[in-house]
């Protein structure tokens, strides 16, 4: 049983909460994940490490409530355990070798980009980093993203908050003007393809974070396997051991967006379940 | 003389396919007797030699014959540590069963069903050693909870050794919980051997990831002595043909985890699982069995289990065979996928089939199937298992310096199941590629005498 030590909301849908889990915080690096289990019925889900405190022991997630699992683990109060929680699982972020990088977060995306952008700023790595929201009101962590970099931008597709537009406006605009060792884009997977797209004429690497439905996250099922294509040959990857990062202009992402649809029926249920479950008590 | 084996009684299979309880219900003392009878305790017993462990059987038989539940499990626990799981999922046709002499005109003695009912019947509890000092001797890491961890550790557990057990799932078992369905190996049994490993004072984590959340070299800083290796062959073979990543094409491993380990067999399990409509199951081993079996039960109008040899090179246990036969899986022998094809939600919806025929053996013995020119044909189906075999996880090998292994990515190790490094021992499946829980255990057995050795002379 894993110990959560504290809980709060980034906006009203993000939830992060840091996790009593010592030996996970002493091994976690950037871009690596955990998989957790609410309680002993509960399925098995990964949720990316958005920061450590090897001195407390403690793991930090933040997560979005997509489903039932989500929800349910929203429920969870300080002082609460939650049933099971592994890792460091997948491979670290490869970012020692940076020296000027754009890191794109796009929504929830951003609790993944930031230890990303956290490391960089640390290794003395010059960082541009864009994040999009929706609207305002789901905006997270830009003070954490500020402060870590050299250059931020705000996107909001309503323009309530910074800039107008999606994360590919100014990516374009900087791409134009200057060049990068890398982009790094994290977020929904149809963000992830536009911004490889967008990169793609001027030449500069993209690696993306993949997240498919994943079960043990250790190899042994292929739940979470997605094809690149390499020189025109299709090959099969887990994304749970050989990613989760990828590099972007070999993924294809149509399918993945197809791949994570398998069970929208049945999450949709079962969100529906358990919210009713919290209506009746 | 009973020329046929006493028969065992069993769920009948109208009402089986309706449930995931146990089909073979066990014998009576009754019937235990009647079958012990008809072994003729030949004095070179050939049954012993057949036993990857060498049960001393026909001792264990004698006792059984005379009552004596006790002393006949005493005799298996000398040289099996887990009677009550290897009684049920050994392949005794190809084993003790194979070499019994009654065999020989008849049928043989079910030497397996009364391993079976002596485990499930004992009575003295054989888990409390009242010759363990509580001072323990040194620590040995056990990396991996299947039936190769398992016996390892019981045995060291034996000698007074301070065990720990690390294991990568949530529950502890390996195949034994997420790879064999309950209607073969209820859970229960499983819980319980591993219970009696902790009142031996073996202590076991989960959700550790040896190579991720804690290195061999943290597990010498933490005063772990020696090691043995049993993290199995959990990686998924595909058949890298076309469209075996459209939605509702699982790896056998992945549809049996869903199913066994998070209960997506019970109604009201959060995880979701696909098997409705036409389920094929490409392999012919007991893993595509259990797939098969678990598909029907879970609800698919129609299974097929589509192998390219022919019956007789079926790899899977035959009882394992016989059952899925009486279940209704549909058996397509001689033929095998090309491609896999789906619709425009990026779901299977069909998979195009060509025929074999069976030319010469390969290396193994194994007749060669060959493709036969223009046999294509397509069938409709919306779910695809996988079941074509797997691979050791290369996460254990990745985090040991200088850890030999051969070209399937299988551990070397000698006839003490030593590794390439010192102090590492290992056994199971990460050694012999996907084998069975008998051969397992009996590779634990080994490397925990070789470890004691080991451990003496330190």
């Amino acid at each position: 049983m894993y110990k959560i030590l504290s809980k709060k909301y980034l906006n009203p849908t993000v939830v992060e909460m840091k996790i009593s889990a010592p030996l996970i915080a002493n091994k976690a690096l950037p871009g690596q994940f955990v998989i957790l289990r609410v309680n002993k019925e509960g399925e098995r889900i990964p949720l990316t490490i958005a920061g450590v405190d090897k001195a407390l022991g403690l793991v930090k997630i933040i997560f979005q409530i997509v489903g039932a699992t989500t929800l349910l683990l929203s429920k969870k109060e300080c002082g609460d355990c939650i049933q099971d929680f592994v890792g460091p699982l997948g491979k670290p972020s490869n970012l020692d070798h940076l020296k000027k990088v754009c890191v794109i977060g796009g929504g929830v995306g951003c609790a993944i980009a930031l230890p990303i952008v956290e490391y960089l700023h640390q290794i003395g790595a010059n960082v541009t980093s864009i994040s999009g929201f929706r609207n305002k009101d789901l905006v997270i962590l830009e003070e954490e993203f500020i402060s870590n970099s050299n250059r931020h931008i705000l996107m909001t597709d309503d323009g309530s908050v910074g800039r107008l537009g999606n994360v590919t406006i100014p990516l374009k605009e900087l791409l134009e003007k200057e060049t990068f060792d890398e982009v790094i884009a994290i977020g929904p997977l149809v963000m992830m393809k536009y911004v490889t797209l967008t990169t793609k004429p001027f030449n500069i690497p993209v690696t993306v974070s993949m997240n498919p439905i994943m079960i043990d996250g250790t190899g042994m099922c292929g739940g979470c396997r997605l094809s690149l294509i390499k020189n025109n040959e299709r090959i099969i990857k887990f994304a749970c051991v050989d990613g989760p990062d990828f590099n972007g202009y070999e993924v294809d992402f149509d399918e993945a967006i197809k791949r994570n649809k398998i069970y929208l029926e049945k999450e949709k249920h079962e969100y529906e379940k358990t919210c009713n479950l919290f209506k009746t008590r | 003389m009973q020329k046929e084996k006493t028969l065992m009684p069993i769920q009948l299979p109208e009402e089986r396919i309706h449930n995931f309880d146990e089909v073979a219900l066990g014998y009576t003392f009754e019937l235990a007797l009647q079958e012990a009878n008809r072994c003729l305790n030949c004095p070179n017993k050939p049954c012993v030699k057949g036993c990857p462990v060498n049960i001393d059987i026909p001792s264990f038989i004698c006792s059984l014959k005379k009552g004596n539940i006790d002393e006949a499990y005493e005799t298996i626990l000398k040289s099996s540590s887990l009677p009550a799981i290897c009684g049920r999922v050994c392949p005794q046709e190809k084993q003790c069963e194979s070499k019994c002499t009654l065999g020989i005109k008849f049928e043989p003695v079910a030497i397996g069903r009364l391993e079976r009912f002596v485990a499930d019947n004992h009575k003295k509890d054989y888990t409390k050693s009242n010759s363990i000092s509580p001072t323990k001797k040194k620590k040995v890491a056990v990396i991996g909870s299947g039936p190769s961890g398992l016996a390892c550790a019981y045995d060291l557990a034996k000698e007074n050794y301070d065990v720990t057990i690390f294991e990568a799932l949530h529950e502890a078992g390996g195949v034994l919980v997420y790879g064999i369905p309950e209607f073969r190996l209820p859970k229960t049994i499983v819980k319980k051997e591993i219970e009696g490993l902790k009142k031996l004072g073996v202590k076991i984590e989960t959700n550790v990831v040896i190579g991720k959340t804690l290195t061999i070299d943290d597990l010498k800083v933490m005063g772990f002595e020696a090691f043995f290796i049993g993290t199995g062959a959990g990686l998924p073979n595909f058949m890298n043909i076309s469209g075996e990543t459209f939605n509702g094409v699982y790896s056998a491993n992945e549809f049996l985890t869903r199913s066994n380990l998070l209960k997506s067999y019970l109604k009201d399990s959060i995880t979701p699982i696909r098997s409705d409509g036409v389920v094929a199951v490409i392999g012919g081993g007991n893993v595509a069995m259990d797939a098969a079996r678990t598909a029907k039960r879970l609800g698919a109008k129609e299974v097929y289990i589509i192998y390219r040899r022919s019956k007789d090179e079926l790899p899977a246990r035959k009882e394992e065979v016989e059952h899925a036969i009486e279940e209704g899986i549909i058996f397509k022998f001689l033929s095998t996928p090309i491609k896999i094809l789906g619709d425009d939600n990026f779901s299977v919806n069909s998979i195009e089939l060509i025929n074999m025929e069976l030319g010469e053996p390969d290396e193994k013995g194994r007749r060669r199937p060959i493709p036969i020119p223009n046999s294509n044909h397509i069938l409709n189906v919306d779910t695809v298992v996988m079941a074509v075999g797997t691979s050791p996880n290369p996460i254990i090998k990745d985090c040991i310096k200088d850890l030999e292994v051969n070209r399937h990515g299988c551990l070397i190790v000698d006839e003490n199941n030593l590794t390439s490094v010192e102090g590492v021992y290992a056994g199971g499946d990460i050694v012999s590629g996907a084998a069975t829980v008998i051969s397992a255990m009996g590779m634990g057995k080994i490397a925990a005498k070789s470890i004691h050795e080991y451990l003496k002379n330190k």
